[in-house]
Formats: structure tokens, sequence, C-alpha cells
């Protein structure tokens, strides 16, 4: 199968990537993820080998930048001679008007986070859940069911 | 689904309605273009023809299409002979618009931006396709003619369907190709529009558009 027209995957799955990188790393740099993420898949496209599951591969590009974006942070948060915390995640303070849940949401562990995102927002099954986070689908399972459990538990007291 | 994840949704959705922005948009792809990641530009132009998509590498135009065929549809044959990266980035192809906007006003007759033979094809059809690129504006040959220019006088009927696979018309004018006797024979984009684009070429005034 060949490649469908970049333009055609930016229109098609712009909007869930850029939701997701919303969720992951804030609004604030929600924009700057997002260009970063597509002009490394804009880079990759030719060397692909097939078209199929473009969203998942798009999402785990996403996931990077979002990572990167959580170390960056990182780096300017703490005093230059230590070392950078490699598991940084957000702070759970709302921003830009955003509501403690999605706050909680972005504190989340890397995977419970990406799992909670792509399997209750963006509806994904959890085969293409599995395939984004580059595991099992048993452990893709797991990832969202603690996400879940998580939230829930802050959320409901 | 739980009642939680009914919020998660609902929250997504005010998060950021209609994301990502135009804004955002643009400058991820003159972000793209200023790093050589796009092999193939692209864009529409209205035309008393009707909507044109046209399309552009490096080397020059590749693709000028009548509405006729869907963006999709141009897209993806450029996709699968040229290169699957492809943008909408309209300010490359900004010299071919204003050219196209000036030929259809009478003020043009030729057009000076390069061109990329790529989809043309190297065989029979793209000497065809060269020689019609050498016919002058106004002026009109027959098939029999311009088979026996690219070097085959029996091939009239290959040369009718050389024409008509022309990826790049009204740039390149196979529209004054016409049939021996008066005839209008086919065109790529119907006969009306081959039509059109003859009356235009003579000065006609006051032409009622082909969309």
């Amino acid at each position: 199968m060949s490649l469908p027209p970049f333009q055609v995957l930016l229109d098609t799955h712009g909007a869930v990537v850029h939701r997701f990188l919303v969720a992951a790393v804030g609004p604030i740099d929600a924009d700057d993820c997002f260009q970063e993420t597509f002009i490394a898949a804009l880079r990759a496209y030719p060397e692909l080998e097939n078209g199929r599951n473009l969203r998942g591969w798009l999402l785990r590009i996403a996931q990077r930048k979002a990572l990167d974006a959580h170390r960056a942070a990182a780096r300017r948060a703490i005093p230059s001679d230590s070392l950078p915390d490699t598991d940084a995640t957000p702070p759970a303070e709302p921003v830009d008007g955003e509501s403690e849940l999605w706050a909680q949401v972005r504190s989340l562990p890397e995977k419970q986070r990406m799992g909670v995102f792509l399997r209750s927002v963006a509806g994904f099954s959890y085969g293409d859940v599995a395939i984004a986070l580059d595991c099992s689908q048993a452990a893709a399972r797991r990832s969202v069911f603690e996400g879940l459990e998580r939230l829930r538990k802050d959320w409901v007291t | 689904m739980t009642k939680l994840e009914r919020h998660l949704i609902r929250e997504a959705r005010e998060l950021r309605p209609g994301a990502p922005t135009i804004a955002t948009l643009d400058e991820l792809a003159a972000r793209a273009d200023a790093e050589g990641l796009v092999d193939v530009a692209y864009t529409q132009t209205d035309s008393p023809l009707g909507p044109l998509t046209i399309a552009a590498t490096d080397a020059g135009l590749v693709t000028l299409a009548y509405p006729d065929r869907t963006v999709e549809q141009v897209l993806g044959q450029i996709a699968e002979k040229v290169s699957p990266r492809i943008l909408e980035l309209p300010a490359r192809l900004d010299a071919v618009r204003q050219q196209l906007d000036e030929y259809f006003t009478g003020s043009r007759q030729r057009f000076d931006f390069p061109l990329d033979w790529r989809l043309a094809g190297d065989g029979f059809f793209g000497k065809i396709l060269r020689a019609a690129d050498e016919i002058d504006y106004g002026q009109t040959i027959t098939y029999r003619q311009i088979a026996e220019r690219a070097g085959n006088v029996k091939a009239v009927r290959a040369a009718g369907n050389g024409l008509g696979s022309n990826p790049i018309p009204i740039v390149v004018p196979c529209h004054r190709v016409v049939a021996t006797g008066g005839g209008m024979g086919g065109y790529t984009g119907g006969v009306e529009r081959k039509q059109y684009l003859l009356a235009l070429e003579r000065g006609e005034p006051e032409l009622a558009p082909v969309a």
C-alpha cells in the first residue's frame, strides 16, 4: 500500500495529535510540540515501509516530543549541577483556564496518561493503544485501568 | 463508558475547540518548506474554467488539474509517482497563479516559469507533449501534424491519447491541436473548455466561463 499525501495525514490526524499534546504537555507547549511532531514525521515519511496505522505512528512521535518537552522543563526547573529527572511529570496545577481534572491527567505517569487519553478521549481500540504505546494489549489495558483508577480516586473525593 | 470517561471527553472538547489553529498550521508549513522537507507544494487557484489544482516540485510545475478530478485524486497520483511529501503551500505557486491570471485576462501569451516533465512520460506520449509545448499562442495544428513532429506520422490516434494524458494542460497547450477539416477533436478538460481557450487566444471578448 502506498503512502497517502502528507497533507491528507495532517488534515486527518492533526486534531487528535494536537489534543493529545494539550493533554500531555498543557496548552502552552502543545503548539511547539505539534510542530516538532509533524516536522519529525515529514522527515521520516519517505522511509516508512507502509501506510498502516499512521495515526498510531504519529502519536508515538508526539509521545516522544512530549517527553522531550517534559525533560526540558525539568532541566529549567532544577539547579544546573544536578542531573535532569528523566521521569519528570509536569506540575498538577491547572494552566490557562484548564480544569483540575486535566491537570491531573497531565500529572499521571507517562503510560497511564497516554493510555487514558488514547482510550477514553481519542476513542482508540486497545489494539491501537498498544501500538501507540509500543506495548502488549494486556499492558495497554492495565495502563488505562490504572490511570482511570487514579483519576477516579482524586476526582470523586 | 464511566461517568469519569464522559467527563474526560467533554473536557477534552472544551480544552481547545478546532485545534490546531490556522496560525500553527501555517507556521508548520513554512518551517517544513524552509527545512527542505516539502517535495511537492500545491494549492488551488480560481479561473474562468473552474478552480484549478496546481502542484510544483523544485524543478517546476508538475501538474495542473481541472476540477473534474478531485484534489484527493490529483494528490494521490503525485504521491505515488513523485513523492508523498506533499503540503499545501500557496506561496511556492505565486508566480504560476499570477501568470495564469494574466493569461486568462488576455495579457500574457507565454508562461515563463519552469516545468517538471516527470509525469509526461519518456516515450511517444512525452514527445507529443513536448511538441505541443512548441505551438505558439493563437496557432493550431492537426493531430497528423503533431504526430509527424513527434517522429511518427502514422501514430495519429496515439498522438490524441498522448495529448489526452497531458499532466499540465493550459500551460502545455494541447488545446492547440485540432482535428483535420476544422473539427475540435477531444480535450482532457472537455471540448467546451478547449473552445474557450481557443476563443480566448483569438482575442474574442466577453467569453462565458466554463466552470
